[in-house]
């Protein structure tokens, strides 16, 4: 929340000062309605407090010209608000046409990315800065919601359509993604990222096909896939059971099945588990991890091996 | 009646009030078959309290657990359950029926000058059907394993099997005993008034529950069809929501809101009735523009019909219609807001007696006015791309739900307890408690207020450590929340075994039941029809009430706020 008010997060896109100056405006208006209302009770509540058990007031004749002030300067009041509201909601929901165009696919409890060029990233979208992006979204499964606070836009991600948000974001830096659409378990833990580059600097990752990893010791590349895969949305590496099971201790264990058969976890096993996890279900969880991880390559799955490996 | 007459009918007055609706016949067969409409709202009172209680502890269980990130006290699971059930009991069978249930069956035949409710057997199969679309809701929620929250959204909520299917049918059996009671004060309003009762003399509760009644019964049958239209798309195949057969998701929440947005209004249009009452009688004033507050809760309950896709700004309904509902929304934000501003006005040149009613009736005022005001910055559309799905949307609707219904409804029943129970509770006791739980109220849900809009989402198990701090504070805001609800419960029982006698009119009340009825009332409420002739807060007219005369000497109105004892405090008859 650095650079945030005590009321808004930090601002990150080319619409979020206008929203906020409309969230600054109401929150004053208000402010002043509220504090009007709260101190004339409070001075009723002294000024005409009871001294005497038998005082008879008499009645207050009611006044039209404070009856008509109080339901026309509210009403005008609002109208601002409503046509103020209602401009940047129309600016909001309209992506400028030569918005950069990001593939964003939900589905339980992860976001995938996918770029004009084919390559993917899970957990993290990278964009150019000063550029309009426009994100087309859809859903696997439940509903999700796409909703970046620093950057002020949200939208519902449905299974049956497409839907979009779009952002110019106006610095390089990485803005937290959250999912505000309930979507069972792991709702909370459906997180993601955005990484915001310099145009150069984005051109540069986007041609090296998401990153250039090809130097970096496996482990430490595995640890980076944990996250970036969003395998830690159900897997735990400090040995609290998630969805799924930890990784804690599990390199070399035995391991109990469904069908009751057992197998220790070895190289293979964890290989199979990631590209095949329907082909056999640890005893007491529900097989419902994705089997959409078949599309990594094998050094990402010798990365990912060699991580888990490391979790004893 | 001369004075002479008036020193004969006090003691009368007393010895009406030891034969009473309490213990004409104490059997518990008496009470469980009874048609009465006081011991029909007495049971309410403790059905609608253990559910109360029971939500109440889930809620500080979902507060422990959020006090911080990671696993507190529960897994993912448990806790989507949690406050799945906590969200649907509150709603759906607590807030639904809580005040018309309690307080309405009870007073409102009496303030109409009734013997009765229209269909006193009506009455009393409400309050089964309502058992038993709660005992079938709990148990659906705990057999289904339910963790949808209270909004049901599908696909997710038909992905878990029937669940959801039950869950509705047993929410729309519990509705049903919301139209069986919407229905019977419909009629009873109409055709069972006292003579002299104008509709310009009705009380403004009487006016709430009437608004309430009429969306009750218009609303809740939407709910029914959203059932049937689950099962045949369940049993039949049919594509109505789920996309997977070609129908549409974002029609569930249409129907849903359809339902729920009216709802909101059912909840909170007899909250207005209770804080009227209040504040007229402590203020002794009459209602500042009786007229627009009861004709704009007639206003409000047909309007709350048509906004419902406030709720729906991001879900991918069409732009426009997100621009009309906007508007719409507004329209009728006016209105509450207008009630402020009458209420505090009432207030003026009063005279304000700050027993626990009124400070309940204060803190509606403070708390029901920044739910308002919230719920104006939600109602404007780029502003609610920000805030919808988050704590700010949960801090809104908990001003208005719980600062707005759930401070009305104490109110009312720390105002009614006497006519009740015929026991004072303990003031001082009853002071802190309101203490508390404002201070509780504003540290739990302020805090809130800041986290949505500093992103946090709603419905989140575990939550990015920058959100701390807050989730923290809010955590001991309902500790102390808690603290202050369990007092008022602690006292209120050991008032009914242990408080003063209650004189038939300890606030020096206008209304019928505290003119012309003893505390509590005999079972059949009056010992011969009131006639009325004034407004329900004509205090300038009121004689009664001040020991001119004695009502027609059912009631011992006449001694109250002449004398009082040392604390204040109405003395107790002689
Ligand atoms: C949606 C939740 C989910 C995600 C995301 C997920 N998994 Fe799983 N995973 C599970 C569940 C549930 C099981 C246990 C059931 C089974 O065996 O299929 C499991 C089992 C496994 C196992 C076997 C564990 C054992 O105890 O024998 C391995 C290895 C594994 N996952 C690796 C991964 C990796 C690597 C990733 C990221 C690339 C990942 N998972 C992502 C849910 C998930
Ligand atoms: C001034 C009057 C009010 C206005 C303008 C208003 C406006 C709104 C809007 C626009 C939303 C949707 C926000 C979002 O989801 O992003 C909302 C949510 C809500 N409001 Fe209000 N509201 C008002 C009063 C009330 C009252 C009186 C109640 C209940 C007694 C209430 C209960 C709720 C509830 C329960 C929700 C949240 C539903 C959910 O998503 O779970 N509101 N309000
Ligand atoms: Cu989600
Ligand atoms: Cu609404």
């Amino acid at each position: 929340m650095n650079n945030g008010s005590a009321w808004l997060p930090e601002q990150a896109s080319t619409l979020a000062p206008e929203i906020d100056a409309l969230f600054y405006f109401v929150k004053w208006v208000s402010l002043v309605i509220f504090v009007g209302v709260v101190a004339a009770m409070l001075y009723f509540m002294f000024k005409y407090r009871r001294r005497d058990a038998a005082e008879r007031p008499v009645p207050v004749k009611e006044s039209k010209l404070i009856e008509i002030s109080w339901v026309v300067v509210p009403t005008i009041l609002v109208l601002i608000v409503f046509v103020w509201g209602f401009q940047g909601f129309i600016k909001l929901n309209v992506a400028p046409p030569e918005a950069y165009q990001i593939t964003v696919r939900a589905k339980k409890w992860l976001w995938e990315f996918e770029y004009p060029n084919g390559t993917t990233t899970v957990g993290e979208v990278h964009v150019p800065v000063g550029r309009p992006v426009r994100l087309n979204m859809s859903s696997e499964d439940v509903l999700h919601s796409f909703f970046v606070p620093a950057f002020r836009v949200k939208h519902d991600v449905l299974p049956n359509r497409y839907t979009s948000v779009w952002f110019e974001a106006t610095r390089a830096d990485t803005f937290q993604v959250f999912c505000t659409e309930y979507c069972g378990t792991q709702h909370s833990g459906m997180l993601a990222k955005v990484i915001v580059h310099p145009e150069a600097e984005f051109r540069e990752w986007l041609n090296s096909g998401g990153g250039n990893f090809d130097e970096m010791p496996l482990p430490e590349y595995g640890a980076i896939l944990y996250q970036q895969q969003s395998c830690n949305a159900c897997h735990s590496i400090d040995g609290s059971s998630g969805v799924g099971p930890t990784f804690q201790g599990l390199y070399g264990a035995e391991r109990r099945f469904a069908d009751g058969s057992t197998a220790v976890a070895d190289d293979n096993y964890i290989r199979e588990s990631i590209l095949q996890p329907q082909a056999r279900i640890v005893e007491g969880y529900p097989g419902v991890m994705p089997a959409s991880y078949g599309s990594l390559n094998e050094r990402q799955l010798s990365a990912l091996i060699a991580f888990i490996q490391q979790q004893q | 009646m001369s004075a002479t007459a008036k020193a004969t009918a006090a003691p009368a007055a007393h010895q009406g009030a030891s034969y009473n609706y309490l213990n004409h016949d104490k059997s518990v067969w008496s009470w469980l078959s009874t048609v009465d409409h006081k011991r029909i709202g007495v049971m309410y009172a403790f059905t609608l309290a253990i559910v109360f209680l029971v939500a109440g502890v889930l809620a500080i269980l979902v507060r422990t657990e959020l006090y911080a990130p990671g696993e507190t006290i529960m897994g993912p699971d448990a806790y989507n359950q949690t406050f799945t059930l906590h969200g649907i009991m509150m709603v759906f069978l607590f807030l639904v029926p809580s005040i018309p249930a309690i307080l309405g069956n009870f007073v409102l035949p009496i303030q109409l000058g009734a013997k009765d409710v229209a269909f006193p057997r009506l009455n009393l199969a409400s309050y089964y059907i309502y058992l038993i679309g709660g005992v079938l809701v709990v148990s659906a929620i705990i057999f289904g394993q339910v963790d949808t929250g209270w909004t049901f959204y599908t696909p997710y909520s038909s992905d878990g099997g029937s669940a959801v299917i039950f869950m509705t049918l047993a929410i729309f059996i519990a509705g049903f005993s919301s139209i069986l009671t919407g229905i019977n004060f419909i009629v009873t309003i109409h055709k069972m008034r006292a003579p002299g009762m104008t509709w310009n003399r009705l009380p403004l509760f009487v006016w709430g529950l009437y608004a309430t009644s009429i969306v009750q019964v218009l609303a809740t049958p939407v709910i029914g069809i959203t059932m049937l239209l689950l099962l045949l798309e369940r049993v039949l195949g049919i594509g109505i929501f789920d996309p997977a057969l070609g129908g549409d998701p974002i029609l569930f929440q249409h129907f849903f809101w359809f339902y729920s947005h009216p709802a909101v209004y059912i909840m909170i249009l007899p909250a207005f009735g209770i804080i009227s009452e209040l504040i007229a009688t402590f203020s002794r004033q009459r209602i500042y523009g009786y007229k627009a507050i009861a004709l704009s809760s007639v206003a409000i309950a047909m309007l709350g019909f048509l906004v419902w896709g406030h709720h729906m700004f991001v879900s991918g309904q069409s732009a426009v219609s997100a621009v009309i509902f906007s508007l719409i929304t507004y329209l009728i934000g006016i209105p509450s807001g207008i009630k402020v501003f009458n209420w505090v006005a009432t207030m003026y040149k009063g005279s304000i007696w700050l027993q626990t009613p009124m400070l309940y009736a204060l803190t509606f005022l403070f708390l029901f006015t920044i739910g308002g005001l919230t719920g104006i910055m939600v109602g404007v559309l780029a502003v609610d791309v920000h805030l919808h799905d988050t704590y700010y949307v949960v801090g809104h609707f908990h001003y208005v739900m719980m600062g707005g219904t759930v401070m009305a409804l104490l109110g009312g029943l720390h105002y009614w307890w006497p006519k009740m129970t015929g026991k004072m509770y303990n003031e001082t006791a009853g002071k802190i408690a309101v203490a508390l739980i404002f201070i509780g109220f504003n540290l739990t849900f302020f805090s809130q207020l800041i986290l949505g809009s500093q992103g946090m989402p709603r419905r989140y198990y575990d939550y990015i450590p920058a959100y701390t701090g807050l989730h923290q504070v809010s955590t001991i805001g309902s500790y102390i929340l808690a603290a202050g609800l369990f007092l008022v419960l602690f006292y209120l029982l050991w008032s009914m075994f242990k408080g003063a006698r209650a004189p038939a009119n300890p606030w020096g009340a206008a209304t019928l039941e505290w003119t012309h009825c003893t505390s509590p009332p005999d079972p059949h409420n009056f010992h011969h029809t009131p006639l009325v002739t004034r407004g329900a807060y004509d205090f300038h007219l009121a004689d009664e009430v001040f020991g001119a005369q004695s009502g027609d000497g059912a009631g011992d109105g006449a001694h109250a706020p002449a004398r009082l004892a040392g604390d204040g405090r109405v003395a107790e008859p002689q």
